[in-house]
């Protein structure tokens, strides 16, 4: 089994998303708040898009709503269609890896979900392994994995799913810097040859600039789209390329825009 | 002058590792089976001497050797095995109905919310009851039989485990759910890929626990129902100042504890080869 590259990207949107509201309601005490306020998001396939906000904006909501996890309030998500396979796969922020499984039994997870024999799916997870930089270590159990591993496992198990499009919820937050880079750098690698759209969620400027077609920028409190930049950088792009002026523009643009706002967690409470 | 030569400084050495002779290796490999054994052993010693010495009361106390001698000519009597099947099947049946009841319950009741809610004051109602009191209940329903005997064990292990499962179920990490629903996870699939894995440890700890009940409820069965058993076995020879064959009636219940417990250690460290070894238990 190989990996699908002939996905070529389509003219079509992967996902389109109107007037997205979701409103979460503490089951105690009755209170309500407002997590996202009318988002509209439109991805075209193959494109690789991040939502670039400060915590507490939402981000992760509209992943899992996207997702199915949960259901928003207010507004609609359409999905392309896909002929076989998902829409969609999540990569979740701690790596969330099951800890009695080994690696392969991970990266076979979704595969079994979708009716797959284990048997198939352990065959099916392997290029996936491969391909994500764990080769050999299809047997070892997510202890004895560095946390950089781990979430290339946890890429992996949605990679092997072949969904059109790929959530990402900040896969790299909990990683050191220098380890951050070089998943950064091998995700580019692995989008070029899966040919995926990816929706990219982090909540930092130079990680959404280097990896995305575009960035959308949110603001919290309530969650909203208040930019959507266009990255004009050249592809393929190396790590180099954050020590370009272009680059560091791009920052600053967005840097200004998110200085613009207040801090999240000192903001008035609407 | 320089660094190395000055007064001034003060040298801290390297500890110089001398090879050690083959015997000191092999005890530090094996120095807590060693230890543990050593510390059996210097006990009986001690008890057998101080006996033999008269400044251990041999009338209350017996010796390691009394002991020995009276199991020995114990094992030759056909009551003896009698004792020990009925406390067999006691203990068989009553721990056997009480983990097949208790985990699938635990489970199911921990997966419903609202059911586990329902179920909370009456398991820990159970749990906090003293269940000795009920015996005499328990004889009124089943009789003074093996069965009766059986039931007072399971009660012991029942609730020993389903609150511990219950707990398990309740806490199953919601972030693995969240990956179980993500991939759209059949509920059979969550069941065994996530929630019996999860509450895996949760089970064990409660049956660890079980197995210091269901020892306690056989004797205090057996010692009120007076019929057969090692307990009654261990009750008459009180009755007769036996205090030797006594003795030797509690050492099987003391042993059959220690391979129960171990046995569920077996299984907990099959179970779990997942998980990483910890310091404190290598
Ligand atoms: N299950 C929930 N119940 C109530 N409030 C929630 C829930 N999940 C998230 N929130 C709130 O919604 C807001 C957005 O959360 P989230 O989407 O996790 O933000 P982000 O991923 O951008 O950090 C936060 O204020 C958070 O406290
Ligand atoms: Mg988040």
């Amino acid at each position: 089994m190989t990996i699908d590259v002939a996905r070529e990207p389509g003219q079509h949107m992967a996902l389109s998303a109107r007037g997205v509201q979701m409103e979460y309601r503490d089951r105690q005490t009755g209170h309500r708040l407002l997590a996202l306020e009318r988002v509209d998001l439109d991805i075209p396939d193959g494109a690789f898009v991040s939502l670039l906000g400060p915590s507490g904006c939402g981000k992760s909501t509209f992943l899992k709503i996207v997702n199915g996890l949960i259901l928003a309030t207010a507004g609609e998500i359409k999905l392309h269609r896909v002929a076989k396979g998902r829409e969609d796969a999540m990569v979740f922020q701690d790596a969330a890896l099951f800890p009695w499984y080994s690696v392969v039994d991970n990266v076979a997870y979704g595969l079994v979900c979708a009716g797959v024999s284990r048997k198939e799916a352990r065959s099916r997870a392997v290029p996936y392994i491969d391909l994500v930089g764990l080769k050999g270590f299809a047997d070892k159990y997510p202890y004895q994995l560095s946390g950089g591993m781990q979430q290339r496992a946890n890429l992996a198990r949605a990679l092997a799913v072949d969904s059109a499009i790929l959530l990402m919820d900040e896969p790299f937050a909990s990683l050191d810097a220098q380890t951050r880079e070089l998943m950064q750098a091998e995700l580019l690698r692995i989008w070029t040859a899966a040919r995926k759209t990816v929706l990219f969620v982090t909540h930092q400027i130079d990680e959404a600039v280097f990896l995305s077609d575009r960035v959308v920028v949110m603001a919290a409190r309530p969650g909203r789209v208040i930019a959507d930049i266009a990255i004009d950088l050249p592809r393929p792009r190396s790590l180099e390329m954050k020590q370009t002026p272009e680059f560091a523009r791009y920052e600053a643009q967005i840097w200004k825009l998110i200085a613009h706002q207040q801090p999240s967690d000192t903001a008035p409470v609407p | 002058m320089t660094v190395a030569t000055s007064p001034a400084f003060r040298t801290i050495h390297p500890r110089v590792r001398k090879p050690r002779p083959a015997l000191m290796r092999w005890y530090r490999r094996n120095e807590r089976v060693v230890l543990s054994v050593a510390g059996v052993v210097l006990f009986f010693v001690v008890w057998e001497i101080g006996s033999a010495a008269g400044f251990v009361d041999k009338f209350f106390f017996s010796s390691p050797s009394a002991i020995a001698t009276a199991g020995a000519s114990e094992v030759t009597k056909a009551r003896f095995w009698d004792d020990v099947r009925i406390t067999a099947l006691e203990l068989v049946v009553g721990t056997g109905a009480s983990v097949v009841l208790a985990v699938p319950l635990g489970i199911f009741i921990g997966w419903y919310r609202r059911l586990s809610l329902t179920f909370d004051p009456w398991l820990n109602f159970f749990n906090a009851l003293p269940r000795v009191a009920l015996v005499p209940l328990v004889v009124l329903w089943f009789g003074l039989d093996w069965n009766m005997k059986a039931v007072v064990v399971f009660l012991g292990g029942f609730f020993a485990i389903i609150l511990p499962t219950v707990e398990g179920v309740r806490t199953v990490e919601r972030h693995l759910l969240d990956v179980s629903r993500s991939f759209r996870a059949s509920s059979r699939l969550i069941f065994t890929s996530l929630v019996i894995p999860g509450t895996l440890p949760f089970i064990v700890s409660g049956l660890r626990i079980a197995v210091g009940r269901v020892l306690a409820g056989v004797v205090i069965g057996e010692f009120y129902a007076q019929t057969q058993g090692i307990g009654v076995m261990i009750y008459k020879a009180e009755a007769s100042l036996q205090s030797d064959r006594m003795l030797f009636g509690v050492l099987i219940f003391t042993v059959l504890g220690i391979v129960l417990y171990e046995s569920v250690g077996a299984a907990e460290r099959y179970f779990q080869r997942w998980r990483p070894v910890r310091e404190d238990e290598a």
